[in-house]
């Protein structure tokens, strides 16, 4: 247990080294899209009967606990992996569900970080209304641990950092960007409707805002249960790979 | 004496290149052994093996009995291993990197024997120091801590002195030798022959995977009286 706790907490530390760039610009980053879209839409649109603004908060938090829990996980691998100093962590007797639990809690640790910070900043904006505190919690830890592990997978599997950005751009943001941070999916023809549906961050981000609103696209219970199925296949498969030492261990 | 690390038949090919083509070893607990060769004789690969970081295609290897693949956690206890490249976290000082290291190999409050590593590589007035801000040198004699750290009883040098200056070396060897009277078994590859000369108590010479010649320093050597191990060196690579 002391190896994971270790390497849990030196992941935890290493982002916190350069909390600047993980935590505050995220952040930023969030709050720029709240100005701008709040902005031009505000008093034009209502969704799921709730302002446009409050409506966009809960969404924008989720988007950027989920972008950064893989950023998280993915970046350490990578780096770790240019650098060569992912020997420290392979040559001790640290068991790989022990390496793959602390890689996707700190990623998880870092998304929950980034949306509080989000959640904080963006209070001034909108006033902050929560209905399910508990389904906050279990749709941001499940969607943060989904995406850490799925940030193991892209570290681990990325041997260039051109690699790892083409994951992130043209899997993670689509995924993340077209589940409904900015919309209510019912505002989309049918046929995105339906494909919709298929991407398990709209779940994500539904039952997140549920929480929020206590009105969701989804029942909140089926969307945790999409999430979970998720966390427990992801997680799976970079357990699988993890034991087998893919492209850790020649 | 036992045996410290059991090498047998380990075959290792990397697409069509053969770089251990059954190579077997016996080294026993207590000594201070020499693994020699060109560039690409497979030494690195042989010490990966023995690590964990390279699965062989067949063959077998142990570290104090524990079998290097089916009890990896405890073969990997039992080994410090201190790479050949200058691989370094730019996040932390020296001190936070050595206390991550205890912490990977299960201990805690390590820090007398952490001071007593830095006191001998001569890092004490760097533990605060970033990693980043380190010279090549410093961030060797770090490489060298880190595999300490756990005090393995098998400790593996791949080039420990690559690019460090003499006052190191001479540091270095005091202390790998202190800790080689106290039982610790050392395994060391160098291109520096007169260290190894100077170190080891038996030699594996390597080439092309396999290893061409195996005996003590003093045998070795009987065969070119009155000459050096780079003699030997280059008549074995010659062959």
């Amino acid at each position: 247990m002391i190896s994971f706790w270790t390497l849990f907490y030196k992941e935890l530390l290493r982002f916190w080294k350069v909390s600047f760039q993980t935590i505050a610009a995220p952040v930023l980053t969030a709050l720029l899209y709240l100005l701008i879209f709040g902005h031009v839409l505000d008093e034009h649109v209502r969704v799921l009967g709730i302002r446009y603004t409050a409506f966009l908060v809960p969404g924008l938090v989720m988007m950027q606990v989920l972008q950064n829990a893989f950023a998280n996980s993915s970046s350490s691998l990578i780096q770790s992996k240019v650098t060569g100093s992912i020997v420290f962590v392979l040559l001790p007797p640290i068991s790989y569900g022990a390496f793959f639990a602390a890689y996707v809690l700190a990623a998880a640790a870092r998304g929950l970080m980034v949306g509080l910070g989000v959640l904080v900043v963006t209070a001034w904006f909108a006033p902050l209304q929560i209905e399910a505190p508990l389904w906050i919690l279990a749709f941001a830890l499940c969607g943060g641990a989904v995406m850490g592990a799925l940030g193991v997978i892209a570290g681990i599997w990325a041997e260039k950092f051109d690699q790892l950005a083409a994951f992130q751009n043209f899997l993670i943001m689509p995924l993340t960007m077209l589940s409904g941070v900015f919309y209510s999916i019912h505002s989309l023809p049918e046929f995105w409707q339906r494909v919709s549906h298929y991407n398990p961050v709209f779940y994500m981000i539904d039952g997140f805002r549920y929480g929020f609103f206590g009105v969701s696209d989804v029942a909140p219970q089926n969307s945790l249960a999409v999430v979970v199925a998720s966390f427990v296949a992801v997680s799976s498969l970079t357990l699988w790979l993890l034991k087998r030492g893919w492209k850790l261990r020649a | 004496m036992g045996t410290a690390v059991s090498i047998v038949d380990v075959v290792k090919r990397f697409g069509a290149l053969t770089a251990l083509a059954g190579v077997s070893l016996e080294i026993a607990e207590g000594e201070f052994f020499g693994l020699l060769g060109p560039n690409g004789a497979g030494k690195t690969t042989l010490i990966s093996c023995l690590a964990g970081l390279v699965r062989p295609d067949s063959g077998t290897l142990s570290v104090l009995g524990r079998d290097v693949g089916r009890d990896y956690r405890e073969a990997r206890r039992l080994l410090g291993v201190v790479p050949q490249e200058l691989v370094f976290d730019p996040f932390f000082s020296v001190r936070e990197t050595l206390r991550i290291q205890s912490g990977y190999f299960g201990l805690r409050h390590n820090d007398d024997w952490i001071d007593e590593i830095l006191h001998n590589l001569d890092l004490t007035g760097k533990a605060a120091v970033n990693m980043r801000r380190l010279s090549g040198g410093m961030k060797r004699r770090v490489l060298v801590a880190q595999a300490l750290v756990h005090k393995p009883p098998v400790i593996v040098l791949d080039e420990p002195t690559a690019g460090v200056d003499v006052e190191l070396r001479q540091g270095l060897w005091q202390f790998i030798r202190r800790l080689n009277g106290e039982g610790h078994t050392v395994i060391l590859t160098t291109h520096y022959l007169e260290e190894a000369e100077a170190l080891c108590g038996r030699i594996a010479l390597m080439k092309q995977g396999g290893v061409i010649a195996l005996d003590t320093t003093a045998n070795l050597m009987a065969a070119h009286p009155g000459g050096s191990l780079e003699d030997v060196f280059v008549q074995a690579m010659n062959r």
